[in-house]
């Protein structure tokens, strides 16, 4: 009870203090809003296109919305030493860690809505299977998140960690097949599409929201914990070893 | 109540803590008195948890640390020598954010808040936002956040360092009324003068070891019997003191400064005589202060450290202010 206590008011206190920072609304809000904007308005293709699109950019507002929360929660706090207050705190490495990831993953959620809303008030939607839809939008922003964490506990600087996440979303963009397919790209790059987790994400989110998906949506789900499990993992090692060396 | 034993750490191939023991009884106020870089800081980090020994024991309350850092944080709080808290929060929200990481209650957490801003003197910049507030009220609050949740044992660390005066009186004060109330306290210092104030205990902390731990009445001693004057003259004292060797041999005679003798004795000091020897030598007497036997004596013996060098190293390295 004491725990949950803990990981409650760190949630709140994160999303009340840093949320709507200027570099979280840039990259978390208005970026993937202008994806959107970009796909939807985009001229010649006619509505019937959205079914297709749809995934590609709900995956990107998940993307940036999540990973860039955790340069400012963790980056940040760590940097002005507040963090060592929470690592102070009677709860467990990993309690902690949760309760620093759980505000992104409800605000990745929630920017996965914003598309999805957008599409469905445009019209020309059809066919959303909305318990996988849910399913694969939370995997997608718990993967997300702590590819974020992983990420923000890796670099010292708030900047370093901006970076270094455009480091990995920009590529993911066009090497997991939100908007084109990945056996369209060249053979060289296709093994790499597949040790990316968005490349699950946006086949199942494809899956989900109606459009056509290549991989069993049972494997979709399990890589995606995969990738999860071994970044959150890969984050508390990190943490363990160069923040309580 | 702490119990530390062949603590020791290394940063990247140098010794910052080489195999220190310590012990703290329930309810004492301990002091580690020492310079920049003598390992405080380290050790105290790895007392709550915030650094992994290299090899040693850690106990608190009877509980090992070393196995399982995480087991004895409920017990203890921690004040950082920065003041670390959100400077987007207000005092009082700060104050209940950490009472929350304790697990209390929404209705205790801010009658306690409420509590501890009243006697911390900030009732007053209870809704202001922290990254407002001055060094001092910063200090006091980053306190004040270390002891919401009603700790046993109390770890502050460089507690008056880079705040004024004053501040520094009220904060010593906090730490006083602390310490009364029955909160073991172990404190990291470079200020000779605030262990010898507020300390039941001090260990002398140089280059990763504990070169002496006692009590102050103990540190005191050799020295207590000891009676020093400081005769200030007008003109230069230059080679003065072969002279009044010779004509008192039972006292011991020390040029401090150009215009500045130090007399030592085991006896009490007649002044009259020693001041008409030096004035028939053509030098004006200005002022005879007697000296009590301090700790900074204690220290400069032990360690060979001078209080003015130690300040002097923490104001290069930002942090001014300090005791006074």
């Amino acid at each position: 009870m004491k725990a949950l206590t803990a990981m409650c008011s760190i949630m709140a206190k994160d999303m009340r203090t840093y949320y709507l920072k200027p570099p979280n609304i840039s990259w978390g809000i208005i970026f993937p809003l202008a994806w959107t904007g970009m796909f939807f308005v985009k001229t010649g293709t006619g509505l019937e296109s959205l079914q297709g699109v749809l995934p590609g950019v709900v995956a990107v507002a998940v993307l940036f919305g999540t990973t860039s929360m955790l340069a400012v929660t963790v980056t940040f706090e760590k940097k002005g030493r507040s963090f060592e207050r929470l690592l102070l705190a009677p709860i467990s490495l990993e309690l902690l860690m949760l309760a620093k990831t759980l505000g992104a993953i409800i605000f990745g959620i929630a920017n996965a809505l914003v598309p999805v809303a957008i599409a469905l008030g445009i019209g020309g939607i059809e066919g959303i299977a909305w318990g996988p839809a849910l399913g694969a939008v939370t995997l997608t922003s718990i993967a997300s998140t702590f590819l974020g964490l992983f990420i923000a506990v890796s670099v010292s600087e708030v900047f370093e960690a901006q970076t270094f996440s455009n480091f990995f979303r920009f590529p993911m963009i066009f090497l997991c097949g939100l908007f084109f397919p990945v056996s369209q790209l060249p053979l060289v790059l296709q093994p790499l599409s597949y040790v990316l987790p968005l490349t699950y994400a946006a086949d199942l989110l494809r899956y989900s929201l109606g459009s056509e998906n290549v991989l069993a949506p049972g494997l979709s789900f399990a890589m995606l914990g995969m990738f999860g499990a071994l970044l959150f993992a890969g984050s508390l090692h990190c943490v363990r070893r160069r923040w309580i060396a | 109540m702490i119990e530390v034993r062949g603590l020791t750490k290394s940063f990247d191939g140098v010794r910052a803590v080489a195999g220190i023991d310590l012990t703290v009884d329930r309810g004492e106020l301990m002091g580690l008195l020492g310079p920049n870089g003598a390992g405080k800081t380290t050790t105290l980090n790895m007392l709550t948890g915030l650094a992994r020994p290299e090899a040693g024991t850690i106990r608190v309350a009877g509980i090992d640390c070393t196995r399982d850092p995480k087991a004895a944080q409920h017990l203890f709080g921690v004040v950082p020598d920065d003041s670390n808290l959100y400077p987007e929060l207000t005092g009082l929200d700060n104050l209940t954010f950490c009472a929350s990481l304790y697990g209390m209650g929404r209705a205790e957490r801010t009658e306690r808040a409420r509590l501890l801003l009243e006697e911390f003197g900030l009732g007053d910049a209870a809704h202001r936002k922290f990254g407002g507030y001055s060094r001092g009220m910063k200090r006091r609050l980053t306190i004040a956040a270390g002891i919401i949740h009603r700790p046993a044992v109390l770890f502050l660390d460089e507690p008056t360092t880079g705040i004024d005066v004053a501040s520094a009186r009220q904060v010593r004060q906090l730490v006083r009324d602390l310490h009364r109330g029955g909160t073991t306290i172990l404190l990291t210092t470079h200020y000779i003068e605030e262990a010898e104030r507020l300390c039941d205990r001090v260990a002398f902390m140089v280059e990763g070891r504990i070169v002496t731990v006692d009590t102050l009445e103990n540190l005191l001693s050799p020295v207590s019997d000891t009676h020093v004057l400081v005769l200030v003259t007008a003109d230069p004292t230059t080679g003065l003191t072969p002279e009044l060797e010779r004509l008192f041999p039972h006292l011991r005679f020390e040029v401090v400064g150009a215009r500045e003798i130090r007399v030592e004795s085991r006896q009490p000091i007649a002044v009259g005589p020693l001041i008409r020897e030096i004035e028939e030598r053509g030098a004006t007497v200005m002022e005879a202060r007697r000296e009590r036997p301090s700790l900074e004596s204690v220290f400069v013996r032990i360690t060979g450290i001078h209080a003015d060098q130690m300040k002097r190293e923490k104001e290069r390295k930002g942090g001014g202010g300090g005791a006074s």
